[in-house]
């Protein structure tokens, strides 16, 4: 018998504090059903990496999100590659993972560093500031919006608009239906600065549509990969920086180690990934009737994964509610993992080893200052405000 | 059970029992053989379980493909003519006695 659960995971008791419910679920047993949203669910380490892993039976092209687009019109045109399926999804995949490739990240590592230096400079001047909007939005929006190429104009629209995807992963609650109600004028901005004369040379968007001139993209494909950046590739650094700036506010021995060794930055920033799970969840739809975890989900069924929850599974992980910037922290599922796994997800790892490698470079102390406050989203899991005090080394 | 020696930077070497069928970036984790990182976890994303192939089992591998080929321009450490990435190396009875040098650094 599969456990029914009453947990409803995108209300905001359950984003106060989701760590309770994901220990309930995960409890219950490795396939549950939660009663709220007529869904399964998978909390623990084994069988969100099985979904992940199987895109065959757990397909995305239906919605990644609790609407099934085999039966309701989709809010926006689908993704060509978060919503997409093998083969068509192979395609565009192959695309995105040359635009952000190693051999590219090579190229802007400099850049980043020095925005970052500059970044943390104004900050120590400052002394007292909000991390959300002065750090953890300051420095993905003063390297990634010229990274991709856009013209300085609008760019105000970049974090709403990522705000509403994300939303509208979840179900019709009053955060998606807000969200929608408002997307109008952030769609209008994002659907033209996809188009090739928008985008600088030399950008990521200038990249995705050369790829329509050498045919491995038709021409109006160019513009729906190019979304896929504004969509995904802003906020969600934004809630990553902000997670590990939180991790080193409040685990001072872990900052301690960074600053004595800044060459674990990049750690530090991927173990802020796994313990806070900026991405907590997606959803999958099956394909056929299958056997998960000792039960059977029939065809058809939306399947919601954990990633938080997966992360923090003590079956998959030694001391799974500790901050450790040591952690071999290689296999979380807080990019994903499979043929879904985050294509941006080297952009994201080279911002936060940037901020951080300048924090333990120069910064003393970090404390915070007031309370945080916590910004909520259907889908991503951060802070709308950390108060926080810099003191130079 | 396959022997596969990691050689790090130091020269300090390694010898691990992998289990067949794993790739030999899992097998380096599974042992806690330091220094590669794999950070996407063995989704042929990032680049960071580079490893040189001895010169005496090189060619006994599986060629690399254009995928690979493609990550192996963005290591960390310099590229060569017998670089590889370790999530791609799957452990089989016919690599016993495998040798890879492990970089410097990964990222």
């Amino acid at each position: 018998m599969i456990p029914h659960l009453a947990i409803d995971p995108f209300s905001i008791a359950f984003f106060d504090d989701p760590y309770p419910a994901h220990q309930e679920m995960r409890e219950a047993g490795p396939v549950v059903y939660l009663d709220a949203w007529k869904v399964y669910g998978v909390a623990r380490y084994a069988e969100v990496y099985a979904v992940l892993n199987d895109p065959h039976t757990f397909c995305s092209s239906r919605g990644v999100g609790l609407s099934d687009f085999a039966k309701e019109k989709p809010w926006r045109p689908p993704s060509l590659i978060l919503e997409a399926d093998p083969p068509a999804h192979t395609r565009t995949r192959a695309v995105l993972s040359k635009v952000l490739s190693p051999a590219v990240m090579k190229r802007l590592r400099d850049g980043f560093m020095v925005a970052a230096d500059a970044k943390i400079d104004e900050l120590l001047g400052r002394g007292q500031f909000d991390a959300i909007p002065d750090l953890a939005e300051g420095y993905p929006l003063s390297v990634f919006p010229d990274a991709l190429g856009l013209k300085p104009e609008g760019r105000e629209h970049l974090i709403p608009y990522a705000s509403l995807v994300f939303n509208a992963f979840g179900p019709p609650n009053e955060l998606r239906q807000h969200a929608i109600e408002r997307s109008a004028p952030h769609q209008a901005y994002v659907t033209a600065q996809c188009q090739r004369d928008n985008l600088a040379p030399g950008g990521f968007g200038a990249c995705i549509h050369a790829f329509a001139d050498s045919g491995d993209i038709t021409p109006p494909e160019a513009p729906l990969l190019v979304r896929s950046l504004l969509s995904a590739g802003l906020d969600t650094t934004v809630y990553g920086i902000g997670a590990a700036v939180y991790c080193l506010a409040r685990f001072p021995d872990q900052w301690a180690r960074l600053r004595a060794d800044p060459s674990l930055a990049r750690n530090a920033f991927e173990e802020a990934v796994r313990f806070e799970s900026p991405v907590q969840t997606f959803f999958r739809t099956t394909t056929r009737d299958v056997d998960l975890g000792g039960v059977t989900i029939p065809e058809g069924e939306k399947v919601l994964m954990f990633l938080g929850s997966a992360n923090r599974d003590p079956r998959r992980w030694e001391q799974p509610d500790a901050y450790d910037v040591t952690r071999k922290v290689s296999g979380h599922v807080g990019f994903g993992s499979g043929i879904h796994m985050c294509v941006g997800q080297l952009v994201a790892r080279l911002e936060g080893e940037a901020v951080l490698t300048a924090l333990a470079r120069k910064v003393g102390a970090i404390t915070m200052s007031g309370e945080p406050k916590r910004r909520y989203n259907n889908t991503l899991r951060g802070l709308e405000s950390l108060p926080i005090t810099f003191t130079p080394a | 059970m396959t022997t596969i020696t990691f050689i790090h930077s130091d020269s300090r070497s390694e010898t691990v029992e992998a289990e067949n069928g794993a790739s030999v970036m899992l097998a380096a984790l599974t042992h806690g053989v330091d220094g590669i990182v794999a950070e996407c976890g063995g989704n042929a994303v990032c680049a960071t379980c580079h490893v040189y192939v001895d010169d005496a089992w090189i060619g006994r591998l599986d060629p690399v493909s254009d995928d690979e080929d493609a990550l192996l321009d963005g290591t960390a450490a310099e590229r060569l003519p017998n670089s590889r990435l370790s999530c791609q190396i799957k452990v089989q009875p016919a690599l016993a006695g495998l040798v890879v040098r492990i970089p410097d650094r990964q990222s």
